[in-house]
């Protein structure tokens, strides 16, 4: 009798150079299971999806897949081509989509003869349009998928591995980019395929959604598997405690009064692409001592919000107030200048020099000052000692204040950037998705750092696409749609969820 | 001096044809390897590397169309290098292409210096003569202009629909244009990223090593040193004027060879008012002008120039 | 199974090593040309090394070469560092030659002590001049100043041959396109009596320790590594980027205008249209030899011009044709290319267990 067993994953570890990802690993997934994958930032979930879909090689262990007949083979490790011919599909958390072809080409490219001389668009078509019925999952066929919606790109990803005629589909945070309406009709459509027979896996660090969906959860931490649970057996706080291994602290928020405002943007736009991605407000206030939640999904006017409180966006029109003075350059220079802090939203790509030691990193924003440099020599004693003192202050660990900044943790660099900022006694913060990517300590660490900055009277605009963080920190919460800014009527989630969709609650 | 009767005449349309031709070859070699995401700045010494193996074939006995056999095998063998160096190792492509600019381009004048040590001027070969199509030939304009042409000015045309057919109508097309946007996507569905832009690198350098071949075999019937002179980074910026289309890649390289042989015209016409170099330089200006024109708005392939490794996101 | 893992830090060895083993690796990969050639490999590497070596004549050939090498070289170095990629400096080098001649040919006959710098001067600015209009290009437009500078190169030399024709064409030259000669007071002194090795070589490392003080001292080396390492971060952090990439340009074309004022008036004490060959790409060669640091292109360009120097004297003696030497150039900039490679990556060979059990 063949068992309902579909995928066995046996004893797989994955190490980086010294960081293990992965540390024996075993898990299985059964005919028609929703398997959800939980774990914090960094416990190695995708990490071990990359290995079974085979873009990682895993150091040890090995993979079984049920071949048609239901029978368990062993899976050729390291070769996508592999997996997809096994029936494993993957959507990642970032979509693989060429956005200069449309979703047919995108969907059918891979299950052509890259020899053939011609191709039978018609028949991939009426292939498309029938799992589109089946599923529920519809997306434009013929437009190029870099005019697509976010939550179309991600029904296009999921056509991808539908396409190949998946058994098993791996979803790697699928909702990380939708809104949580969204996210429901997302597993809805889920539900009905596994109905139908398909396996699924979906990683996620939403207990809500987890435990809302799924059949059985896994919970992995610090790359090892730390148990299994029937969904119907689960609630809240035993999956939190199995994914951090201790109750969960919550950060401590005492209510204060707003101060006086520290900054004023009055009838700001920035044209985008298409009039979604327009920003444009009216008006925007935040005061001393207080914070300010922007809640929203991502791609709609956040970049161009914190680009324009950096200072690396030009508004078309309009006028900024920085703690009473009006800002007639915009430029980070300028900003800085006036006594903005800004914690970027990408780290790496504009919040380091990789390549260029801790020590500089930290004085990067302030090199005309005299504590840095004399006459236009770099006073290199100063900024070592400022560094030394500023990584033991902020706790920023790593191979030292002369090593590259590049060879820091995530956690490390973020520390490094807080301790930049902070240094300089902001009365504005922008902090874009300041915990992205943080493990749990990491994130409670710049949480501590900002209601500090809070308490001593700066005022913040924390922007995230993680609701909870907003509903954590915020006094006041707003919510961007399509370039625009709504005020939460209550901090209730339904209601919010509802006007990140666009819909007025 | 009358413009407009220059650019009636039919030795004037046949002319740009002529100078269209080694651009039209390097053009496309070079759009089909940037669609891949690699910059080839290899393509001014596989120019002379096509310009020398395949005139030294011909001289050696191989015939012509070995010539051009030749040609773009040693264009494949420089553009293969580039490849290596720019993915697998990821490598700078602005560097690599120097380096194999350099390379070709010395390896080509050691073998011509080493085969012919002591030679005051050139040895010449038969060139590929103008088809002459019987009929056509004779039509008025059209005739002289199109059928009057050799067999490479008639491949190079041949070769911009079929890079446009493979491209747009073909599973490998798809696959190339994606490679050049997003290489996990390509990735993700299965096919190697690594196979798809060294072959698009080596077939596109094949190419280029064609327009080399036409100016040795067909334009002239003799091998120079210098007599690449910077077409191949005429390539390089026609490439974003054509914005990356071989329609386009057509359209430009005609405009560029009309552009040119318009001012040869002019400088008979002129010649005593103004110095010749001052037409000397129209190409070299005209190519600067179309790019600044085209930079702004240019549609890049958005990986272009972007390393990609295997397990790495 | 092959993977390819990033090294967590490049030690010295590494550092240091790569460009070395490079450059011997390339020298040794001369053979197969020499084979080919049919010329005794032992023998040509002989001819080479005595051509360098063998005499304070042949040493001071090759100081001579090295010194427009070392301020092409410095010219790309600095720029690549910012990710700048100048590859004009061939047409930036006549720029200065030719600015060197407009003063230097009699315009201004003064003494010697304000002509000179007077050359130097003008030499380097008009250099810095032809670098700034393609970087103007570049951010004003977008057009990517690799190809720009490229052609420019094309550009420059034909517009010198249209003066070398009008303008500064020497009338007591019996017809031949060149200029008249620098005046006596205008060359630079020559360093050794009755060798060519002049002072422009002290000038040049002079630039080179100059521009390496600046590179890891000074705030604008500062903004230039930060800039040419994450122009997105360094924006982002309120360094102006275009500014400073207007600052890496004139110096980078100042740089190179010199290697052209150090040719004229410092060896030839005239101008043709064959004043470099290529002087202005082997500084991309140079550069990349060095890994980009300034005080690194001292010793790449002695190598370069050791190689240059050495497949002439050994061409000469043998008959092997000289471009034997471009061809070891150009292999050691693919050399150090892969070196490189591996000097930030190491290849990591993984055990694949067998699977199933």
């Amino acid at each position: 009798m063949a068992s309902d067993k579909v995928l066995s994953l046996n004893g797989l570890s994955k190490r980086f150079g010294s960081v293990v990802a992965n540390n024996d690993v075993s898990l299985t997934l059964n005919k028609g299971e929703v398997l959800a994958l939980l774990g914090e930032n960094g416990a190695g979930k995708t990490t071990l999806m990359n290995m079974l879909f085979g873009h990682y090689l895993p150091d040890e262990g090995s993979v079984e897949v049920a071949d048609e007949s239901g029978a368990l083979r062993a899976l050729p490790l390291g070769h996508p081509q592999a997996a997809i011919a096994a029936g494993v599909g993957m959507v990642h958390q970032h979509f693989t989509l060429a956005e200069n072809l449309n979703a047919l080409d995108n969907i059918v490219m891979g299950s052509e003869n890259l020899r053939a001389l011609h191709r039978n668009r018609r028949a991939a078509a009426e292939k498309i349009q029938t799992i589109m019925t089946r599923s529920g999952l519809s997306a434009p066929l013929d437009v190029p998928v870099g005019r697509l919606s976010v939550g179309e790109r991600q029904r296009v990803e999921i056509l991808k591995a539908l396409y190949r005629d998946v058994r098993i589909l791996v979803l790697d945070e699928p909702t990380a980019v939708l809104t949580p309406q969204e996210a429901d009709t997302l597993f809805e459509n889920i539900g009905a395929m596994a109905r139908d027979g398909l396996s699924v896996i979906f990683i996620s660090h939403k207990l809500r959604e987890v435990l809302a969906f799924s059949h059985r959860i896994a919970v992995l931490r610090h790359g090892a598997n730390v148990g299994e649970i029937a969904t119907a057996d689960a609630d809240e706080r035993t999956i939190a405690r199995m994914m951090v291994g201790a109750d969960t602290e919550r950060t401590e928020r005492s209510a204060m009064e707003p101060g006086a405002p520290v900054l004023s943007l009055r009838d700001i736009r920035v044209p985008g692409r298409s009039e979604r991605d327009t920003l444009e407000i009216p008006e925007l206030d935040v005061c001393g001592n207080e914070i300010v939640g922007i809640a929203g999904v991502s791609g709609n006017g956040q970049a161009a919000l914190a680009g324009v409180i950096s200072g690396t966006v030009q508004p078309q029109s309009g006028t900024i107030e920085i703690g009473g003075k009006t800002l007639h350059d915009f430029s980070p220079t300028a900003m800085i200048g006036a006594g903005v802090g800004r914690i970027p939203e990408d780290r790496h790509h504009d919040g380091i020099v990789g390549s260029m030691s801790v020590a500089e990193n930290m004085v990067i924003e302030r090199l005309d000052d005299e504590e840095v440099q004399k006459n236009g020599l770099l006073r290199r004693e100063a900024i070592v000692r400022n560094a030394e003192r500023l990584t033991e202050a902020y706790d920023v660990r790593g191979p030292g204040v002369q090593a590259p900044a590049r060879l820091l943790s995530g956690g490390n660099i973020q520390k490094l950037i807080l301790a930049r900022v902070f240094e300089q006694m902001p009365s504005l913060i922008l902090a874009n998705q300041p915990t992205r990517g943080l493990d749990m300590g990491a994130a409670a660490e710049v949480a501590r750092r900002l209601l500090e900055a809070r308490a001593r009277g700066a005022g913040i605009i924390l922007i995230s696409e993680d609701l909870d963080e907003v509903l954590g920190l915020a006094d006041r919460i707003l919510v961007i749609h399509d370039g625009k800014l709504g005020t939460a009527p209550s901090r209730d989630r339904e209601s919010i969820g509802l006007m990140m969709a666009g819909e007025m609650a | 001096m009358d413009i407009l009767q220059i650019v009636f005449t039919e030795s004037f349309w046949a002319a740009s044809l002529r100078i269209a031709t080694p651009l039209i070859f390097g053009v496309l070699g070079a759009l089909i390897c940037e669609r891949a995401g690699v910059l080839n700045l290899g393509i001014e010494g596989i120019f002379v590397a096509g310009a020398m193996s395949g005139w030294m074939a011909v001289w050696l006995g191989a015939g012509l169309w070995g010539g051009v056999l030749v040609a773009a095998l040693a264009g494949g063998f420089f553009g293969f290098i580039h490849a290596l160096l720019t993915v697998p190792l990821g490598l700078s492509q602005h560097v690599s292409g120097l380096g194999v600019t350099l390379f070709a381009t010395s390896v080509s004048y050691f073998t011509y210096r080493t085969a012919l040590p002591n030679v005051s001027s050139p040895p010449r070969i038969e060139p590929f003569r103008p088809l002459d199509v019987p009929i056509l030939s004779d039509l008025p304009f059209v005739g002289p202009v199109l059928f009057q042409q050799t067999a490479l000015t008639w491949l190079a045309l041949l070769m911009v629909a079929v890079v446009w057919y493979v491209l747009n109508r073909t599973p490998l097309g798809v696959a190339i244009k994606a490679v050049g946007d997003n290489p996990s996507s390509v990735d993700a569905q299965g096919l190697s990223v690594y196979g798809l832009r060294i072959g698009a690198i080596v077939a596109g350098s094949a190419l280029m090593a064609l327009g080399g071949a036409f100016l040795t075999m067909s334009a002239f019937d003799a091998f120079f040193f210098g007599m690449i002179n910077g077409r191949g980074w005429i390539c390089i910026a026609l490439v974003i004027f054509a914005s990356w289309r071989p329609g386009k890649a057509l359209i430009g390289a005609l405009l560029f060879g009309a552009f040119d042989a318009l001012q040869v015209r002019l400088q008979t016409e002129v010649g005593a008012l103004v110095p010749s170099q001052v037409f000397l330089m129209m190409p070299y200006i005209l190519s600067i002008i179309a790019l600044v024109i085209a930079a702004r708005g240019a549609d890049y392939p958005r990986a272009l120039l972007q390393p990609w490794f295997k397990g790495q996101r | 199974m092959i993977r390819i893992e990033p090294r967590q830090d490049s030690g010295p060895l590494l550092r240091y090593g790569v460009p070395v083993l490079s450059a011997v690796v390339a020298l040794a990969l001369a053979a197969i040309p020499l084979a080919s050639a049919g010329a005794n490999v032992v023998t040509a590497y002989g001819e080479m090394f005595s051509g360098v070596f063998g005499s304070i004549f042949a040493f001071s050939e090759m100081l001579t070469r090295a010194t427009p090498l070392i301020f092409t070289g410095l010219a790309a170095a600095v720029a690549f560092r910012a990710r700048l990629w100048n590859i004009g400096a061939e047409g930036q080098l006549y720029l200065g030659a030719m600015a060197a001649i407009a003063v230097g040919t009699g315009l201004f006959d003064i003494p010697g002590i304000f002509l000179l710098p007077l050359i130097i001067l003008c030499g380097a600015a008009a250099g810095a001049a032809g670098m700034a209009l393609p970087t103007f290009l570049r951010t004003r437009f977008g057009a990517d100043e690799v190809v720009t500078t490229l052609l420019l190169n094309f550009i420059i030399l034909i517009f010198l041959q249209m003066m070398l024709e009008g303008p500064i064409k020497d009338p007591m030259g019996l017809g031949w396109p060149q200029s008249p000669p620098i005046l006596d007071q205008g060359m630079l002194p020559t360093l050794i009596d009755r060798m060519r090795v002049h002072s422009g070589l002290v000038l040049a490392i002079v630039a080179a320790v100059i521009a390496q003080f600046m590179l890891v001292r000074s705030v604008w080396g500062f903004r230039l590594r930060a800039v040419g390492e994450n122009a997105s971060a360094a924006r982002h952090a309120g360094i102006g980027v275009n500014r400073l990439l207007f600052s890496v340009a004139i110096v980078s074309g100042a740089l190179a205008g010199l290697a052209g004022v150090s040719e004229v008036a410092g060896l030839k004490g005239y101008l043709t249209a064959d004043l470099s060959p290529g002087f202005g790409y082997t500084g991309i060669v140079v550069a990349m030899l060095a890994g980009l640091s300034p005080a690194g292109v001292v010793l790449s360009a002695l190598f370069i011009a050791s190689v240059f120097v050495g497949a002439d004297s050994m061409s000469r003696a043998m008959g092997v044709s000289s471009y034997l030497a471009d061809l070891v150039v150009s292999m050691s900039l693919l050399c150090v290319l892969v070196g490189g490679f591996f000097a930030r990556f190491r290849i990591v060979r993984t055990r694949v267990s067998a699977g199933g059990a």
